[in-house]
């Protein structure tokens, strides 16, 4: 499944822009990819990303993932419930499961993700 | 014979594999299930019902003849001319210098039939090695391993599926013993041995049956709930148990002392064996460094290859890692300095740019009950 409304990048992580935020987290293609994901690192509130950076770490049993950070701008909050709960990327990778809000640094960054449709040609290839 | 497919082996049992939804790698040259329904998910099923693991690129090799015993007191560190017939032991194939060329099971089937069961990736060294050492001994090395299967059902429900499938009396069949039999009607060795910490058996067939075994377990095994089982889980599961893994915990750079498995290697049986020497030395002068577990006490999952530190004096590796599904935090097993593998011992495991607090355990993480 491949919610609508959202941009992609191609290392599998979506973006929500609710006004000036955006609402990071990884797809369900990635989730299924990486398995039984056990540990989430995220980056500290305050801090300023660069775009398609390594900002924070995914682990599932037995693999260690980079996660990207699909714009540039300041982290706001981070999902605390994965701290105790890391099925929920793989349970809810668009809902529950969603990792980091960040203060969009430069909205024109949001032009060279991948669309909907973009997005769906990537997975369907690999 | 198994198949060769993109230049992999495939066991007998591979369309079904796919069948049930296999994700599949490449271990050892061969391809193989990682996991089915997911490694959690499988893991938990052997650790309270049980589940059904297709191990067939694993090596059997069967050594025959009067001097049976013998050749394999020689070629090994064990003493298998000890086992009684039906009977099995740990055991270990080391080099001259004392390294570990490869972990093994021992079953004696007969005052003068014995097979020894390698590691797949170490089948083909492990066979070679054993040609070399018989040579003038009145045995016959039959390596059997690519017309042999082997599929094995663990967790506590696994008596209770086997047990109306075969003619061995299963129920009376001790651990670490082996009998001969019927497994779904074709011939059958059943040993009560596994790698999982959970109570179980490993079926070994020739390769134009694991078919019928496999089908005839998951059959048998839906009303318990048993599930197929894959690579991933099969190696979180004996990580719990605290079992050694060839290529992380036990290498030719490794003594069976080091890894704590000294009481594999008999100095005591008559006669020499291969390595004697140097592990006789190795004895006399004490461990260079020690296996100990580790549970994490900071956030973090620690990795083969990672740094352990006391202080800033780095004290060893990580040589396996994972989330215990069993006890929900990080654990390890490591080599550390002797003076840092007291129980109790705080050390840091460097991950990524941290270094998080681990405290040395006592293995196995994980015990069955009763």
């Amino acid at each position: 499944m491949v919610a609508q409304n959202l941009r992609y990048t191609k290392e599998h992580e979506w973006v929500r822009v609710e006004g000036d935020l955006a609402i990071v987290g990884i797809t369900d293609y990635a989730a299924h990819q990486l398995g039984d994901i056990v540990f989430v690192e995220l980056p500290e509130i305050g801090r300023t990303l660069d775009q398609f950076a390594a900002v924070g770490v995914i682990e599932s049993v037995k693999a260690v993932s980079d996660l990207f950070a699909p714009v540039s701008g300041e982290v706001v909050e981070t999902n605390s419930e994965l701290t105790s709960s890391p099925e929920l990327v793989n349970d809810d990778p668009f809902g529950r499961g969603w990792m980091l809000r960040l203060r969009i640094g430069d909205a024109s960054q949001l032009d060279s993700l991948l669309d909907q449709a973009a997005y769906e040609d990537l997975t369907r290839e690999s | 014979m198994a198949q060769a497919q993109d230049g992999l082996l495939a066991t007998p049992l591979a369309d079904r594999h796919r069948a049930l939804g296999a994700r599949m790698v490449e271990f050892a040259g061969w391809s193989m299930p990682v996991q089915y329904a997911g490694i959690l998910e499988e893991h938990r099923a052997v650790r309270t019902r049980a589940g059904i693991f297709d191990l067939s690129h694993m090596g059997e090799l069967f050594v025959e003849g009067i001097d049976a015993a013998a050749a394999l007191g020689y070629a090994l560190v064990s003493e298998p001319a000890a086992l009684k017939v039906g009977r099995a032991h740990y055991s270990m194939i080391c080099f001259p210098e004392g390294g570990i060329l490869d972990d093994l099971i021992v079953y004696r089937l007969g005052e003068e039939r014995f097979m020894v069961v390698a590691n797949a990736s170490n089948s083909a060294a492990v066979s070679d090695a054993l040609a070399e050492r018989l040579v003038g001994f009145d045995v016959v090395l039959d390596d059997r391993s690519l017309a042999t299967a082997l599929v094995a059902i663990q967790g506590p429900s696994s008596l209770g599926v086997l047990a109306p499938l075969t003619d061995v009396p299963v129920a009376d069949l001790r651990y670490y013993a082996i009998a001969e039999g019927r497994v779904a009607g074709v011939p059958a060795l059943v040993a009560r041995t596994g790698y999982t910490g959970e109570d179980g058996f490993e079926i070994v067939v020739d390769v134009a049956s694991a078919g019928t075994v496999w089908d005839a377990l998951l059959d048998a095994g839906r009303s318990f709930g048993v599930v197929p089982v894959g690579l991933g889980a099969r190696d979180t599961l004996r990580l719990e148990a605290g079992m050694p893994l060839y290529g992380n915990e036990l290498g030719a750079d490794t003594t069976p002392y080091e890894a704590g498995l000294g009481r594999v290697v008999k100095l005591g049986k008559d006669g020499d064996f291969v390595g004697r020497a140097a592990l006789e030395k190795a004895e006399a002068d004490g461990p260079r460094k020690k296996l100990v577990g580790l549970i994490l006490r900071g956030r973090g999952i620690a990795r083969h290859g990672y740094g352990i530190f006391a202080g800033d004096r780095q004290t060893g590796m990580v040589t396996s890692g994972t989330l215990s599904p069993t006890l929900n935090a990080p654990i390890a097993m490591a080599y550390v300095a002797p003076s840092d593998a007291e129980p109790g011992t705080i050390v840091d495991v460097a991950i990524r740019n941290q270094r998080v607090p681990a405290e040395v355990v006592v293995l196995p993480f994980y015990r069955r009950a009763g």
